[in-house]
């Protein structure tokens, strides 16, 4: 099954109350693959084609204030069109997941795969100081499972998820375990798991109101404060990577989503060779593996970060080190995708091997 | 065991879907398998190439800069990838579109008249299967029925009716 078809799939099987989007090239499976599946005969779930993304988006913010478990996806220019709303999820604080299939950019771009987003969506994106929590699918059996995952850290935390994928992941075929079915929840259930949501008071209670205007300075200012302090809680809690060979490794590279399995191939090519290379893939994009960077810094002579961008992940390496060890990028962009082999030369020409 | 594949041709002769039912056959033979295209604007006309990786262990990369096998159906494909296969490795093509064949010396280069043998069988569209056959011939790492099976997966039930004519070009494919 496709990367796209796993997630549709998916979100079938979780629960997922509303899927709203716009087709574009390389997720459009996503949307298709849902069309097929009907949901809205088994499970109830909705999935409407909206008629832009920025409607998309909304349908999502407003699904979201009901406490209905909602999503999106889309590819780097519909991305930039969501941005207003992703901002407003993140300051009303609204769970939601948002997926985006990466393709080249800038502007309309390439429909070939690209990382060129990751500043985008790891430093905000939208305006104000704001996070998603961002996870990097690396295999297919990632994209199913990063649609639970996603939305159970969006509802632990109230904050928006974006699931951080790209046209290989997206396109590319390979054996995956479906996730078991679960029923959506029941509008008590739902009342119970996200008192805050906007459902119609019950008597008893007073109003609840979701809004992201304050113009009180000094209330708009707590709200702030207290965001920040979920992100460190986030930061503090749910830290996710994977490591390969690096328990002696005297190089790392460091690649997150497929530009990894590539890297996979060519840590394993200089192994065969003699070369103590090891790997460092991030799951969590936002909050970054600082720590485990830090670490390895200690450990390693130098670090080549690999990304299908002109350098946006070595900005956080780099800010991660205590050491002033070499850091060298290597990137592909514009819809171009290295092969294993670049990178085993990138590695042996910038350390000298 | 892996086995590294490339299929490259025309879009609209079935490059993908004979990857397709490839890897779907490696699924039903217990493999792990991964199926990278081309995707893009390659439609009827343009060129279109699938990578297939079978392996007994998990799989690393799924993009890949060299190959153990390639099956080649037009001479664009041959020009780019007959370069791309490993020493001592396997390329199959079919000689009717090629005009410069295969130069190389240091791998196993088999032609194989998949397009003559289509019209033999009466049946244009089974041209990939034929080439199929050959290719499960030469790098026996599915069986027949494993094939039949990941056939019966990728086609949709209306056409289940074109199963035996396809089993036949599959093994028309194994003959040749």
């Amino acid at each position: 099954m496709k990367g796209n078809e796993a997630i549709a799939h998916a979100a079938v099987r979780y629960g997922v109350d509303g899927y709203f989007g716009y087709p574009i090239t390389p997720q459009s499976e996503i949307l298709e693959t849902l069309e097929e599946l009907m949901p809205w005969e088994t499970t109830g779930m909705v999935v409407l084609q909206a008629e832009s993304e920025v409607a998309a988006i909304n349908m999502v913010y407003g699904g979201a204030s009901t406490g209905k478990a909602c999503m999106t996806s889309s590819s780097s220019p519909g991305i930039s069109l969501k941005q207003e709303g992703i901002s407003y999820i993140a300051a009303g604080e609204l769970p939601a997941l948002i997926v985006n299939c990466m393709r080249g950019g800038p502007g309309l771009g390439t429909i070939q795969p690209s990382q060129s987003d990751y500043f985008q969506a790891t430093k905000g994106g939208g305006h104000g100081d704001y996070h998603m929590i961002v996870l990097a699918p690396a295999s297919v059996q990632e994209m199913a499972d990063f649609v639970g995952l996603g939305f159970d850290l969006a509802f632990k935390y109230r904050n928006p998820v974006m699931m951080l994928a790209d046209g290989i992941v997206g396109q590319m075929m390979e054996k995956v375990v479906l996730p078991p079915f679960r029923p959506r929840l029941t509008d008590e259930e739902i009342a119970q798991r996200s008192p805050w949501a906007v459902t119609g008071r019950p008597e008893g209670r007073g109003p609840n109101v979701l809004t992201t205007l304050e113009l009180d300075p000094r209330l708009m200012e707590k709200h702030n404060i207290h965001l920040q302090e979920k992100y460190d809680l986030i930061k503090a809690e749910e830290v996710r990577y994977e490591e390969f060979m690096t328990e002696d490794c005297e190089y790392l590279v460091v690649a997150f989503g497929c530009v990894a399995r590539i890297c996979m191939k060519a840590v394993e090519e200089a192994r065969a060779q003699g070369l103590k290379v090891g790997l460092l893939r991030p799951i969590t994009l936002w909050p970054f593996p600082s720590a485990e960077i830090c670490r390895l810094g200690k450990q390693v002579k130098g670090m080549l970060v690999a990304e299908l961008n002109a350098g946006q992940m070595i900005e956080d390496v780099l800010l991660s080190l205590d050491e002033r060890i070499p850091v060298h990028h290597f990137g592909r962009f514009g819809g171009i995708v290295m092969d294993p082999d670049e990178i085993f030369v990138a590695l042996k020409e910038k350390f000298t091997l | 065991m892996k086995e590294e594949i490339i299929i490259a041709g025309f879009g609209g002769q079935g490059v993908l879907s004979m990857g397709k039912i490839l890897a779907y056959a490696g699924l039903m033979g217990g493999l792990e398998v991964t199926w990278m295209p081309s995707y893009g604007p390659e439609q009827r006309g343009g060129t279109a190439n699938v990578t297939v990786i079978l392996s007994d262990s998990p799989i690393s990369s799924p993009v890949l800069n060299s190959y153990d096998t390639a099956v080649i159906l037009n001479q664009q494909s041959l020009d780019k990838f007959q370069s791309k296969v490993k020493p001592g490795g396997t390329l199959i093509y079919d000689p009717y579109s090629i005009h410069h064949a295969p130069s190389r010396t240091d791998i196993k280069v088999v032609p194989v008249n998949a397009m003559e043998a289509t019209f033999e069988l009466g049946s244009s569209k089974t041209y990939n299967m034929v080439l199929l056959g050959a290719l499960i011939k030469q790098r026996p790492h599915v069986t027949v029925d494993a094939v039949m099976a990941g056939l019966k997966k990728a086609l949709p039930e209306r056409h289940h009716h074109l199963l035996p004519v396809n089993k036949q070009a599959i093994l028309k494919g194994m003959e040749l």
